[in-house]
C-alpha cells in the first residue's frame, strides 16, 4: 500500500503529499507523471511528479482540489494509504544541454514547473522563472523558485502579490529586454500555455508545453489522451506529456478536456456532501 | 447407445429483452441433467478430430466420457491437465472454429456442445471443490511474468506447479488483463477471473499490480539486480487503432479499448461510479470482431440504440456467430457493407462557450461492395462512388483491432520485433532473441484469442523449465 508520509496544505485548495512508493521513487524524473486511485472504487487520475526522494522511497505530488477524486484525496490524512499508485509514466522533460531557459508556470502547474527548474539549475543552466497566480492567497513555491532561478517574476491577476499582469507580459518584457533563451518550458492551464506558445512563436523561441489531458491507463492502451501535434495524432501518456508548443492544437485539447465537465461538477458536489456528513 | 439427437442441448440464457438492460451473465449454464444428456451425444470417434482442433489439445472425449458417467470432478481433472483456465475458455473460446468445428456430429446436425460442457465442468468444480491447494515444493528458481492476461496466467500457473517462485507484474490495478478490462461482465463474470487468480496465488504466485514493466522496472533490472533467471513477456496487444478520418478528435469518439476499460475495469456502468462514461442515446460501433460486439452490447445495456458499421458483409463478420446472434437478439442494428469516411461534430463558431461544442452529431459513411478475394482469401471491399450518407449519432466507438504496446520493446535492448511491433519468437516455445526471455500471446501474434494466448503461455512455461534446468 502507498502510505501518505507527509501532508502539507500549501493554500486553501492546493495540497502537497509525500507518498511512499519506492519503485516509483527510484525511477521518477521531472516531467513524468503518476496515476493514483484513492480507494477501491475510485477513478484513475494522472498527477505530475512534483519531487521525489530516492533514499526515503517517496514521491511528492501537489494537487488542487477540482473534482471528486482530488476532494477525497484532500481529506486523506498522514498515515493513511492510497489504494493504487503507478508510475513513473510518460517521458521525462528534456533538459540536457540547455544553457538558458525561461520556465513559465501557472497556478498549480508551478508545482510541476518547479522540479524542472530545479533540475535545470542543478545542471548549471541559467533559469528565469515566471510564475503566475490569480491572487496572493494562491501563490505556492515562491521561495523554492527564487532559490533555483537567476531571475524570478511573480505575477498575479489582481496585483495582490508580485506584479499585476499575465505571465506572457513578464515573458515578453524579458525577451524584449534582450534575454536570449535556448528554450521556454511552460506548464499550467491550457489557455495560458496557448498564449505563451503564441508569444514565443513570434520570437522564434523553441517552446515545450506539458500537457495533462483526460486519461485512464497511462500506458497507451485507451487513446483517450490523444492530441493533435503537428497535424498528427499522438498519445500524451506515452509520446509526451511534453510536446513542441508551436505544433500543439490547443483549441482541440481544450475542447476535449471539457468532455466530462458536467459529470465532474456533479460528482464533486456529491462527494463534498458525503464527506460533510461523515464529519 | 449414444444420444442421436441432431441438436445440441440448448444453452439456457437470460431473456434478450431483460438482459439488454442488465450486466448479468447472458448464458446461464447447463444443469447436471443437461450436461449428462449432451455428453452422451459424443460418438468417441477413434481419431478424435475435436482434439486436433483444440489449441491446447484437451483430451475432449475422455472428459466428456467422465461427464456422461456423472463424474464431474474426474472430468475437471482431465481438462486441467491441458488447460489453465477452463471456466474462462468454456465461455469465450471460438469453439465453432476449433474443437466443435471438427466434431463428426457437426457433419449432419449440430456438433457436440464441447464448450458448454467445458464450462459446466469448470463451474461444477468451482462450486463443489474444497478449494484447498497444496503448495508445490519450491525448487529455488525465480521467474518473472510480465502481464496477467491469459498468456501470463497460464505460464505462471504451470511454472508454479513445478516449484518455481513466480512473480507476475501487472500494469493496471487489477490482475487479469483483457479478461478484466476487455471482456464484459455479461460474457465473462469478473468473479470467475478472480477465482482463477486466487487459485494462482494459492499456488504461491506473487502478483505485483501497478507495475509497468518498461517504466517502473525494466526487464534488464528484473534479470539483473532482482535476480529473476528467466522472464516471460505476455503483455498482450493493447495499442488501439483509429481510422485516421476527419473528426476523430470530437468528444464522444472512443477507442473500443477506452470504452470497454471504462465499463469493465472502472465499472462506469454502475450507479455512483467515480469514472464517467457517455450515456448516449445513439451509438455507432465501427468494426465487426468480438471486441466490436462487446462494445455494442455494453452500449446497448447503457440504454442506447446501437448500430454496428462494418465494411464487409454479414457473412464476413469476424466475430463469433454466437456473439452476433446475441447482439441481434438484443436489438443491435447491423449496417454491413458500410464504411465511415468522416465523423461530424457540433461547432458553434459564434459562441465558443456553447456547451454542445465539440460533441459528435453523426458519422458520414459510404456503401461498399465486395470485389475479388485478397491474399488472405477474404473478398476485398470496394467503395461505391457517390453513395455517401449520414447516420445520426452522439457516440462513435472504434473497434478496429489493436497492436502490441512498444513500451517493452523500446526499453529492452536486443529484443527483436516485427515491423508492426510483435515480438519475434523461435517456433512454438516462445524463445526470443534474448537469452532467458520468452514471449507469447498477443504480444507475439497480434490480437488473437484467449485460448491461443493460454497455449503460448503453457508452451513457454515448459521451455523456461527446460532452459533453467539445463543451465545448472
Amino acid at each position: 500500500m502507498f502510505e501518505i508520509k507527509k501532508k502539507v496544505q500549501l493554500n486553501e485548495t492546493v495540497t502537497r503529499m509525500d507518498i511512499y512508493a519506492p519503485r516509483v521513487a527510484r525511477k521518477a524524473e521531472p516531467g513524468q507523471f503518476i496515476i493514483l486511485r484513492t480507494d477501491e472504487n475510485g477513478e484513475r487520475i494522472p498527477l505530475t511528479v512534483a519531487d521525489y526522494d530516492r533514499d526515503a522511497g517517496t514521491v511528492t505530488i501537489i494537487f488542487q482540489i477540482v473534482g471528486a477524486t482530488t476532494e477525497k484525496l484532500g481529506h486523506m490524512k498522514e498515515g493513511e494509504c492510497l489504494h493504487d499508485f503507478v508510475g513513473p509514466l510518460g517521458k521525462p522533460t528534456h533538459t540536457e544541454g540547455l544553457k538558458k531557459v525561461a520556465v513559465v508556470g501557472g497556478g498549480v502547474g508551478c508545482a510541476i514547473a518547479y522540479p524542472v527548474a530545479k533540475k535545470l539549475s542543478e545542471q548549471g543552466c541559467e533559469v528565469h522563472s515566471i510564475i503566475g497566480f490569480r491572487n496572493k492567497d494562491l501563490v505556492i513555491l515562491e521561495d523554492d523558485f527564487r532559490r533555483v532561478s537567476k531571475k524570478t517574476c511573480l505575477m498575479t491577476d489582481d496585483g495582490t502579490a508580485g506584479e499585476q499582469g499575465l505571465v506572457t507580459d513578464a515573458l515578453k518584457k524579458l525577451i524584449e529586454s534582450g534575454e536570449k533563451y535556448d528554450e521556454v518550458i511552460t506548464i499550467g492551464p491550457l489557455i495560458m500555455m496557448k498564449f505563451v506558445c503564441a508569444l514565443t512563436k513570434e520570437y522564434g523561441i523553441k517552446t515545450v508545453a506539458s500537457m495533462n489531458p483526460i486519461m485512464i491507463d497511462g500506458t497507451g492502451m485507451c487513446g483517450g489522451c490523444r492530441l493533435t501535434v503537428g497535424g498528427k495524432t499522438v498519445f500524451a501518456c506515452v509520446d509526451g506529456p511534453d510536446f513542441d508548443g508551436h505544433e500543439i492544437d490547443f483549441d482541440e485539447a481544450m475542447m476535449r478536456n471539457s468532455m466530462y465537465a458536467p459529470f465532474e461538477k456533479k460528482k464533486r458536489e456529491e462527494t463534498c456532501n458525503l464527506l460533510r456528513e461523515e464529519k | 447407445m449414444p444420444n442421436m439427437s441432431l441438436k445440441k442441448n440448448e444453452m439456457p440464457v437470460q431473456d434478450p429483452a431483460v438482459r439488454a438492460g442488465n450486466f448479468k451473465e447472458v448464458a446461464l449454464g447447463y444443469t447436471e441433467a443437461q450436461a449428462i444428456d449432451e455428453a452422451t451425444r459424443c460418438l468417441h470417434c477413434k481419431n478424435q478430430p475435436c482434439v486436433s482442433g483444440c489449441p491446447v489439445k484437451i483430451h475432449i472425449p475422455a472428459f466428456i466420457e467422465r461427464v456422461a458417467a456423472g463424474d464431474f470432478e474426474g472430468a475437471y481433472r482431465i481438462i486441467s491437465e491441458s488447460s489453465s483456465l477452463p471456466a474462462v475458455c468454456g465461455r469465450v473460446c471460438p469453439q465453432e472454429n476449433q474443437c466443435e468445428g471438427k466434431c463428426v456430429r457437426g457433419i449432419k446436425g449440430e456438433s457436440v456442445g464441447i464448450g458448454r460442457l467445458e464450462r459446466f465442468v469448470a463451474d461444477w468444480h468451482a462450486a463443489h471443490s474444497a478449494g484447498e491447494t497444496e503448495k508445490p515444493k519450491a525448487n529455488g528458481h525465480k521467474v518473472a511474468v510480465v502481464g496477467s492476461g491469459p498468456a501470463g496466467l497460464a505460464c505462471a500457473s504451470d511454472l508454479a506447479k513445478k516449484g518455481y517462485a513466480v512473480t507476475v507484474f501487472e500494469a493496471l490495478h487489477t490482475p487479469g488483463g483483457v479478461l478484466v478490462y476487455g471482456i464484459p461482465e455479461f460474457r465473462l463474470p469478473k468473479s470467475i477471473v478472480k477465482k482463477e487468480i486466487d487459485g494462482l496465488c494459492a499456488l504461491g504466485v506473487k502478483i505485483e499490480t501497478n507495475t509497468v514493466v518498461g517504466k517502473t522496472v525494466t526487464i534488464d533490472e528484473l534479470m539483473g539486480e532482482e535476480g529473476f533467471e528467466a522472464v516471460f513477456i505476455g503483455s498482450g496487444a493493447g495499442l488501439p487503432k483509429f481510422m485516421g478520418i476527419p473528426g476523430e478528435h470530437y468528444k464522444g469518439v472512443y477507442s473500443a479499448n477506452e470504452f470497454l476499460t471504462r465499463m469493465n475495469l472502472m465499472k462506469a456502468y454502475q450507479e455512483g461510479a467515480d469514472t464517467p462514461i457517455e450515456h448516449a442515446t445513439k451509438v455507432v460501433v465501427v468494426g465487426g470482431g468480438n471486441v466490436a460486439m462487446d462494445a455494442a452490447r455494453c452500449a446497448r445495456r447503457l440504454g442506447a440504440e446501437v448500430t454496428v458499421v462494418y465494411r464487409r458483409g454479414m457473412e464476413e463478420l469476424p466475430a463469433r456467430h454466437e456473439e452476433v446472434e446475441h447482439a441481434q437478439e438484443e436489438g443491435i442494428i447491423f449496417r454491413t457493407l458500410t464504411n465511415p469516411v468522416e465523423i461530424l461534430g457540433y461547432e458553434n463558431k459564434e459562441n465558443r462557450r456553447d456547451p454542445k461544442n465539440g460533441f459528435v452529431t453523426g458519422i458520414r459513411c459510404v456503401e461498399m461492395e465486395l470485389g475479388e478475394p485478397d491474399a488472405g482469401g477474404r473478398r476485398r471491399p470496394i467503395e461505391k462512388k457517390g453513395s455517401d450518407f449520414e447516420i445520426e449519432t452522439e457516440c462513435v466507438i472504434m473497434a478496429l483491432g489493436t497492436s502490441p504496446n512498444p513500451l517493452i520493446k523500446s526499453t529492452t535492448k536486443g529484443l527483436d520485433t516485427q515491423s508492426w511491433g510483435g515480438i519475434i519468437t523461435e517456433g512454438e516455445n516462445g524463445k526470443t532473441s534474448r537469452e532467458g526471455i520468452y514471449a507469447g500471446g498477443d504480444a507475439v501474434t497480434g490480437a488473437a484469442t484467449v485460448i491461443l494466448a493460454m497455449g503460448a503461455g503453457k508452451n513457454a512455461a515448459a521451455a523456461i523449465d527446460e532452459y533453467i534446468q539445463n543451465k545448472k
